[in-house]
């Protein structure tokens, strides 16, 4: 249990506080409404405080519905530690994904690129998943603050039979009143973390103290410059190129996903406020240490016309 | 915590900066303005202006302003916040984009509306969770009909605070007058308005003058900048004041001891010890324990979301809203309230829609619309279906009864949205205005509510008037004007006619002897259930006995019964023969009348005594003056509500 800060010296609540008790609205009103929820956990700092606040929202039960990580084998190995060891210390279903298919094709984000290994090991997969399993609701920790058309998705954005997207029909969304109706094999993304900046995110862990996969802190490891990116060597599957050469820096990732396409950056930040107050000083924006992002602007936009979160 | 000592060893700038974000507060705003105002153009300088925005994406917004830009050769700003392909192809903000960016004071929350008329729903969905409202005017056209529409929506929608931005001012030469002009036209139609605050700003979102920064080229404004205005800016949190208010949202069971009821505080403050009852069933228990999210706490306020559990057993669920004893919400099922229209196909009335309000759900169907409003000109056109984009006052019917306050008092527990049970769309947003007088009152079953409770309730006193007097004497007239007088003073009546009760409750009766006592009996006996829930009843009926009226009086408790007599001669009533009774009665078509072959005993201490009345305003002026000097009737709260509407 926390401790609650008392509020009786401040007539408006806090930014923090208000961006939480908003999350735990729209977490409660998800599990109220929908008869299938699940909680898409990505490892990653936004999933981290989703599903600490579902911890909070449910206290003292057991959020109502399980965790989904869709694996595509190409996360950072601590990634993996730390999401078995997360669900054993809440005590939380993990239900975890891998598209079958696309492992046999061999498909990965080295030979076949990162929209390619992306769209199968990401997208397709995710769909298997909530087809398989039937789910009719799946949080999401994306936040609007990412990127442009993050910026007009609503909190309870709506999927069509296929998960598609459509941007330009989206539910009207006032008050804190979300429409959870659903037909047969439609189904509802749910985005409690809408309104947190990255900002936001990093004061809360701080303040929360709520535990991260390490690789956000800065530590000496193995990274090899690539496409104007410090890749981290995690395994043996990634080939060097020719004239690459493996070095030793002190790095840190401002954002995680599968290791050969999130690039680190040299940061001395070992602890928490010392990334605070790298970021107080940030020229760049976290998604840009993603390829995914990269091929154009609207390249987000397309994604989750086609099912991406 | 750990933190604490890492705290130590990082340097004095981020310790305050991690200081300064436990006490930073959060205003969520929007913007609206018609199509080349610069809306769009205004948040980018915002966010430019407080550094938001990221070398990343920068090189994306000078590839961007290359490819779709509209201002030649420099960064397009706009580009930031038009996210979606289709904008940026046709250079305007088709949905919502909520924005964000930070001082050190506050966080802020923008919401981007479109200004098109076809996207009022846009704006009123940014509007619903708006604390603060930016107009913007092109300088150069001043006043548009959209402005009118957006100072009116964000009325609508309860927007205490606005900003007139006065835009592209660099094109009118930085003109003062210019600027005062706009000024004086939007305070002139705005005054009508309930807005708190309000400031006018002359600046240009492209140069950025007066936007965060004072701008050298306007010496003659004194003001503060939009940025300044909007760290400072006061919203006092009204939800605060309000009663307590928590709408059940998630009933919380991990075992057979803790039994929490889990939703967010939707107004006012709750205490470990306090009285709360359930809104209809009028079930009451005490708080007993309160988590705020997961931590345990002495008490709660308007915003938190809470779990809370109560020292009885007793049955809550999902949809519930508990309040305090004192200060109860509404509970009917007919309400009347504004909607705004927000597809494609008509609202029809008669059609059944889902209705969501607070974390209830029930079927409902508009029963009639009022009045449409037009947004531009704010006048009352009749209209039997609603279009999209169309607001509307309508009466609504619910499969069941709902707990709701108004939406002036209460934005939380007076909104709904309404939901096309086809397509599942949401389809219309709506505000309740008040509940429907024919529907209240007729849910409270619990023997824990009595009169006194109704009464506070209701914010009055209960008393029966009972109107005697010969057939044409004037009394359901005066008892009519005096209704429409309590009514509009936010009290709670109902008249009881002679006329009306025969043609049902007491249909069977004829005008016997025997049977005048029974329809008076009868009479009685429903004017003092009335009296019991609360209500102002006002009985108007010839009642000729004596032996009747004292029946009556005897049915109330001291004071209750004031008797008026309306005392005009029989000449004057041959004369007047509203109904034409005594023309029938002078040809022999009718027997047993008073005054002529039956009698009529004049009250002989009446509370009220009436003589020869010639304008019943006057007579009903007299017996409010009674009411008042007998500490009968208290001021009303409610006086002039929706003037302007």
């Amino acid at each position: 249990m926390n401790v609650h800060y008392s509020q009786n010296t401040i007539e408006r609540l806090s930014n923090l506080r208000r961006l939480e008790a908003e999350s735990i609205h729209i977490i409660r009103e998800v599990a109220a409404e929908f008869s299938n929820p699940v909680m898409l956990y990505s490892i990653g700092k936004d999933s981290g405080v989703m599903l600490h606040l579902a911890m909070k929202a449910f206290y003292p039960s057991k959020p109502p519905f399980p965790l989904l990580h869709v694996d595509t084998t190409w996360k950072f190995r601590d990634m993996i530690t730390f999401r078995d060891n997360i669900a054993k210390e809440y005590g939380l279903d993990l239900i975890v994904h891998t598209n079958q298919e696309g492992v046999a094709q061999g498909i990965n984000p080295i030979d076949h690129g990162s929209s390619v290994h992306t769209h199968i090991m990401k997208t397709e997969a995710l769909k298997q998943a909530l087809n398989t399993y039937g789910f009719d609701a799946a949080f999401g920790g994306a936040r609007r603050d990412e990127e442009k058309s993050r910026a007009k998705e609503r909190v309870f954005s709506f999927r069509n039979a296929s998960h598609g997207w459509d941007p330009k029909n989206q539910r009207p969304e006032l008050w804190n009143l979300y429409n959870a109706r659903v037909a047969k094999g439609e189904s509802i993304r749910a985005f409690p973390l809408s309104n947190w900046t990255e900002h936001d995110i990093w004061q809360y862990i701080l303040t929360e103290n709520i535990p991260m996969v390490p690789l956000y802190l800065a530590a000496k490891r193995p990274v090899v410059e690539r496409d104007g990116m410090l890749i981290m060597l995690d395994d043996d599957r990634l080939k060097l190129r020719p004239g690459e050469k493996v070095e030793e820096k002190m790095i840190r990732f401002r954002t995680l996903g599968c290791y050969p396409l999130t690039g680190a950056i040299e940061s001395e930040a070992a602890t928490l406020p010392a990334i605070i107050r790298e970021m107080l000083i940030a020229r760049t924006s976290e998604r840009q240490g993603r390829l995914i992002d990269k091929d154009e602007s609207a390249s987000m936009e397309k994604k989750k016309r086609e099912g991406y979160f | 915590m750990a933190f604490a000592e890492e705290t130590l060893g990082v340097d004095a700038a981020v310790a305050e900066y991690v200081r300064a974000q436990e006490s930073k507060d959060q205003l969520r705003f929007l913007t609206c303005g018609s199509v080349d105002d610069g809306k769009s153009t205004l948040i980018g300088r915002l966010l430019y202006d407080t550094k938001l925005i990221f070398e990343d994406h920068l090189a994306a917004l000078e590839k961007d302003s290359r490819k779709h830009g509209t201002v030649g050769d420099e960064i397009d700003l706009a580009l930031l916040v038009d996210g979606l392909e289709a904008e940026r192809e046709q250079g305007i903000t088709i949905d919502v984009a909520y924005r964000f960016f930070a001082t050190d004071k506050r966080k802020f929350i923008v919401a981007d509306t479109p200004g098109h008329e076809q996207y009022t729903r846009n704006m009123a969905t940014g509007a619903s969770t708006a604390d603060l409202a930016v107009l913007l005017v092109d300088a150069r056209n001043g006043l548009q009909v959209q402005t009118r529409r957006h100072a009116f929506i964000a009325s609508l929608l309860g927007i205490r605070h606005v900003v007139l931005a006065v835009n592209k001012i660099d094109l009118v030469d930085y003109s003062e007058d210019r600027f005062n002009e706009i000024r004086k036209e939007f305070e002139a139609f705005s005054s009508g308005f309930d807005f708190d605050t309000y400031q006018a700003i002359p600046m240009s979102a492209r140069y950025g003058d007066n936007v965060t920064v004072k701008s050298e080229a306007m010496p003659w404004y004194t003001g503060p900048t939009l940025l300044d205005h909007l760290e400072t800016v006061e919203v006092g949190e009204h939800e605060l004041d309000a009663p307590f208010r928590l709408p059940v949202q998630w009933v919380n069971r991990p075992n057979l001891d803790f039994r929490g009821y889990s939703g967010t505080i939707a107004s006012g403050r709750v205490a470990v010890g306090d009285e709360v009852v359930v809104a209809g069933p009028g079930k009451v228990s005490k708080v007993r324990q309160i988590l705020v999210a997961d931590a345990e706490a002495g008490e709660a306020r308007a915003g938190e979301a809470v779990t809370l559990t109560l020292a009885d057993e007793i049955d809550i669920s999902r949809g519930d809203l508990l309040s305090g004893t004192a200060a109860r919400p509404d509970v009917a099922d007919q309400f009347a309230a504004h909607v705004i229209w927000m597809a494609d196909e008509a609202l029809l009335p008669g059609r059944s829609y889902l209705l969501k309000i607070g974390p209830k759900t029930v079927t409902a169907t508009v029963t009639e619309i009022k009045h449409k409003i037009n947004v531009n000109t704010f006048e009352h056109v009749a209209g039997k279906t609603l279009d999209l984009n169309e607001i509307a006052f309508c009466n609504l019917s619910l499969s069941a009864p709902v707990a709701f306050d108004p939406y002036e008092a209460n934005r939380e527990t007076g909104s709904f949205i309404l939901i096309d049970r086809m397509t599942n769309q949401t389809v219309g947003a709506g505000m309740v205005w008040f509940a429907l007088r024919r529907a209240s009152n007729i849910h409270w079953q619990s023997l824990h509510i009595d009169k006194q409770t109704r009464a506070d309730r209701l914010g009055q006193k209960p008393v029966v008037l009972w109107f005697t007097g010969l057939s044409g004497a004037g009394k359901s007239t005066i008892a009519s004007i005096l209704e429409k007088k309590l009514h509009l003073d936010g009290k709670h009546t109902y008249v009881l006619d002679g006329d009306n009760v025969r043609h049902g409750l007491n249909r069977d009766l004829g005008f016997t002897v025997t049977d005048r006592v029974e329809n008076i009996r009868r009479v009685a006996e429903v004017a003092k259930l009335m009296t019991d829930a609360g209500l102002i009843t006002l009985v108007s009926f010839i009642s000729p006995f004596r032996a009747e009226r004292r029946m009556a009086r005897d049915l109330m408790a001291e004071g209750e019964f004031i008797e008026v007599f309306v005392d005009t001669p029989l000449e004057d009533c041959k004369k007047r023969d509203p109904k034409g009774l005594y023309a029938k009665v002078a040809r022999g078509e009718l027997t047993n009348f008073t005054g002529i072959d039956s009698p009529y005993e004049a009250p002989e201490n009446p509370e009220i005594h009436l003589r020869s009345v010639s304008d019943p305003d006057v007579a009903a002026e007299q017996i409010l003056s009674y009411l008042r000097d007998n500490g009968l009737l208290t001021s009303s709260q409610f006086a002039d509500t929706g003037a302007y509407i």
